[in-house]
């Protein structure tokens, strides 16, 4: 049966922008448009005031599943996730084991079947094991279902080995995504280098642990001719070197994370763990760079790097607490406040949570283009909320954002026009 | 009078009314140190447990002594002999000899912000001795106290802290309170030694060691801790010693009269050649007799005994 979402401001970016309706039926768009013809017996869900998007995409996320189930699993990470108004999830490979063979993305898939919530499309690891040294088997990756492939969590430390992974990869013609850090200089670290890790006396992960490594990562591109995405740039060095890289033409995309355009490492202080997260939280100058880079597109997605620990795992020491937090569930509102700022207009925000991304690792998703999957959100931008952790959907609850006011709320998630979440209302 | 905080985990928010209170309290407990009898009641009833992660015999001592001399009833508590080998958690550990009724906590351990951590989880006072890089606030009081019995003046006082400051959280602790009290505190070492952004917390950086003595009526040696050797901050220890072992020509090159002052153990030859450690000029040992009278004066003060 058909579902009309009436009177909203429908926002599919580069393809339209303005108030009207859609049409889903069997599960695809059926129509767009400021006036359609209302099929008949069909759903309407009226939307006046409310915001009609393309469901969001996220790169990067980390569901646990298999081998840290107490963490998240692929069932909690995708509830989390159309909470968050995200249809369209790419899980990384660090699981136990490691997602570097076709029975663990098969494996993984069938979990995000029975879950049937969004979809949810491994990564794959470039090298077994995600130690950096052999190939993983990447054309059984690709054939099982991987959208791309990545060491998340570790770089690939090997300068030959990135080179013939990324050689490879052309084959397949997959995208290589690099977590930008040199091990070496990064070495003992748990928050970023500078001032602050000087006063508290914790060991820093310097800004050029990223920087000589998306430098690598940019060479070995233009050397090779893969398509580069780098996962959470977190620093200026990152982004002045991507823009360049785009501008003399090298096929580089890059994400970047909200709490990395929201927060700087002055909320480490106190030997926070919830502000522990790699790459760290780093300057205010950086965080400028990383809004620049967003405006100007030399950072095309908006990537949350889900990353969820137990509570006991964050209420270690600082130094022994495990890097992360948890990020589907305040996307949204943490982009828009770049829109509030002027940093992004509202197309060019929805752009990076869906179009972008998809366009990235090649989905067919990302759109509200007719035939395409009715993966569609319904936002209440104005809506104003507080966040709070225990609310969450995702099994863990470790983030730093507990207590903020926010806005932007997401009232109903549609994955292939079945409707996967819907807004509790407010007793 | 006494200390308006649960815990002493820092002295970077310390005021310097409350530094000089410290130091004050130590006075009165100086005097008992120095009696046939060294012992008053002052924490008769009260528990004190030492928390020791990481080897320590001088801190844990001087604390122990500390407790009894003020009647506490006192238990050393280090991982080898605990819970911690069967995966108990900092937290867990310590909230249980908080159920035991412990009145303080001092805590030794390797990794910054542990103190903080434990003192956020527990209703017991906890007392840093030493976490990590980051800060050991007991040491650098009893360092200012050991300043001050030798009629310095902590204004203008000129301080060279030398070694690997990076590393070392007498250091950090002895910058916070120096600058605070008006203090020029000069660190000198080797740039692999000096942390980012030190000269913003009040300091002044020197490489060369001959620069930064010049003048200065206090030279804080820092222990070198050798094993570093492998990790690309200096070369070797023959060159270290060359550059930044305290020689009894470069003490000449401070102000007549400075002290030189070591936090332990020694590494004779290699920052502190033996004639400097042994020389008038030390007062290595003071600092260690005052380490008592000061844990003393903190136990106190944490205590809310009157």
């Amino acid at each position: 049966m058909a579902i009309v979402i009436q009177g909203g401001h429908i926002l599919d970016p580069g393809r339209f922008n303005g108030i009207g309706d859609l049409v889903i039926d069997n599960g695809k768009v059926a129509a767009i448009g400021r006036t359609v013809s209302l099929p008949a017996g069909a759903t309407v869900v009226p939307a006046t005031g409310r915001l009609v998007v393309p469901g969001f995409v996220d790169l990067h996320v980390h569901f646990r599943e298999p081998g840290f189930e107490y963490k998240e699993t692929i069932q909690s990470g995708a509830s989390s996730a159309v909470a968050g108004g995200f249809t369209t999830v790419c899980c990384m490979p660090n699981t136990n084991p490691v997602n570097d063979n076709q029975a663990i993305t098969e494996f993984m898939l069938e979990r995000a079947r029975a879950a049937a919530l969004a979809n949810v499309l491994p990564i794959g690891a470039i090298t077994k094991g995600s130690e950096g040294k052999e190939l993983a088997e990447i054309g059984d990756l690709r054939r099982a279902g991987c959208v791309a492939i990545s060491d998340d969590g570790k770089p690939v430390m090997n300068s030959l080995v990135m080179r013939r992974a990324m050689e490879y990869a052309l084959a397949f013609d997959i995208p290589v995504v690099d977590h930008c850090e040199d091990l070496h200089l990064a070495e003992g670290g748990c928050m970023n280098e500078g001032l602050i890790s000087t006063e508290l006396g914790l060991p820093g992960i310097p800004a050029a642990a990223e920087d000589v490594m998306v430098a690598r990562n940019v060479s070995l591109a233009e050397l090779t001719g893969a398509r580069l995405h780098l996962a959470h740039i977190s620093t200026a060095g990152s982004v002045r070197m991507v823009r360049e890289a785009k501008s003399r033409g090298i096929k580089v995309t890059a994400e970047a994370c909200p709490h990395h355009f929201t927060l700087t490492e002055e909320v480490v202080r106190g030997f926070n763990t919830l502000a522990k997260m790699n790459p760290p939280l780093r300057t205010w100058q950086d965080v400028q760079a990383i809004k620049d880079g967003l405006r100007d597109g030399t950072i095309d997605v908006i990537a949350t790097d889900h990353a969820p620990h137990a509570a006991q795992e964050k209420q270690q020491g600082f130094t022994e607490a495990p890097f992360g937090i948890v990020g589907l569930e305040t996307a949204l509102p943490l982009t828009l406040a770049l829109v509030e700022e002027g940093i992004l207009s509202l197309e060019s925000a929805v752009e990076k949570l869906s179009t972008a991304p998809a366009r990235a690792f090649g989905l067919a998703k990302g759109t509200l283009a007719v035939g395409a999957d009715a993966d569609v959100v319904i936002i209440d931008p104005q809506a104003q909320w507080e966040v709070d952790p225990v609310k969450f959907r995702s099994k863990s609850r470790n983030t730093p954002f507990a207590g903020w006011k926010v806005k932007g709320l997401v009232l109903t998630t549609f994955v292939s026009g079945r409707v996967v979440f819907e807004a509790p209302v407010p007793a | 009078m006494s200390l308006k905080r649960k815990d002493l985990l820092s002295l970077a928010p310390l005021s310097v009314e409350e530094i000089t209170l410290i130091l004050q309290t130590a006075d009165s407990f100086k005097e008992v140190t120095g009696r046939e009898i060294k012992k008053v009641p002052a924490l008769r009833g009260r528990t004190v447990v030492n928390l020791f992660f990481e080897p320590s015999t001088r801190t844990r001592t001087s604390f122990e002594l500390a407790a009894k001399r003020l009647s506490a009833d006192v238990i050393n508590f280090s991982p080898s002999s605990s819970s911690v080998v069967k995966g108990e958690t900092l937290l867990d550990t310590a909230r249980n000899i908080e159920a035991m009724q412990a009145d303080i906590i001092v805590l030794r351990h390797s990794s910054a912000g542990a103190a903080e951590t434990l003192a956020r989880g527990v209703k017991s006072s906890v007392i840093n001795a030493g976490d990590g890089w980051h800060e050991h606030p007991t040491q650098a009081l009893l360092d200012l106290y050991t300043i001050r019995e030798r009629g310095l003046s902590f204004d203008n006082l000129r301080v060279a802290i030398v070694g690997d400051v990076a590393h070392s959280r007498v250091a950090r602790s002895n910058i916070y309170a120096l600058v605070k009290l008006g203090a020029e505190v000069r660190v000198v070492g080797p740039p692999t030694m000096i942390p980012m952004g030190i000269d913003k917390l009040g300091a002044k950086v020197f490489y060369n060691l001959d620069e930064a003595l010049s003048g200065v009526q206090v030279i804080m040696m820092l222990r070198l801790q050798l094993e570093r050797q492998g990790r690309a901050l200096f070369p070797t220890i023959r060159e270290y010693a060359r550059l930044y072992g305290l020689t009894a020509e470069r003490v000449k090159l401070a102000e007549a009269g400075a002290i030189v002052m070591h936090p332990g153990p020694i590494n004779r030859g290699v920052e502190i050649a033996p004639e400097v450690a042994d020389s008038l000029s030390s007062v290595i040992l003071d600092q260690v007799a005052n380490g008592v009278a000061v844990r003393m004066g903190i136990l106190y003060l944490m205590s809310g005994a009157n």
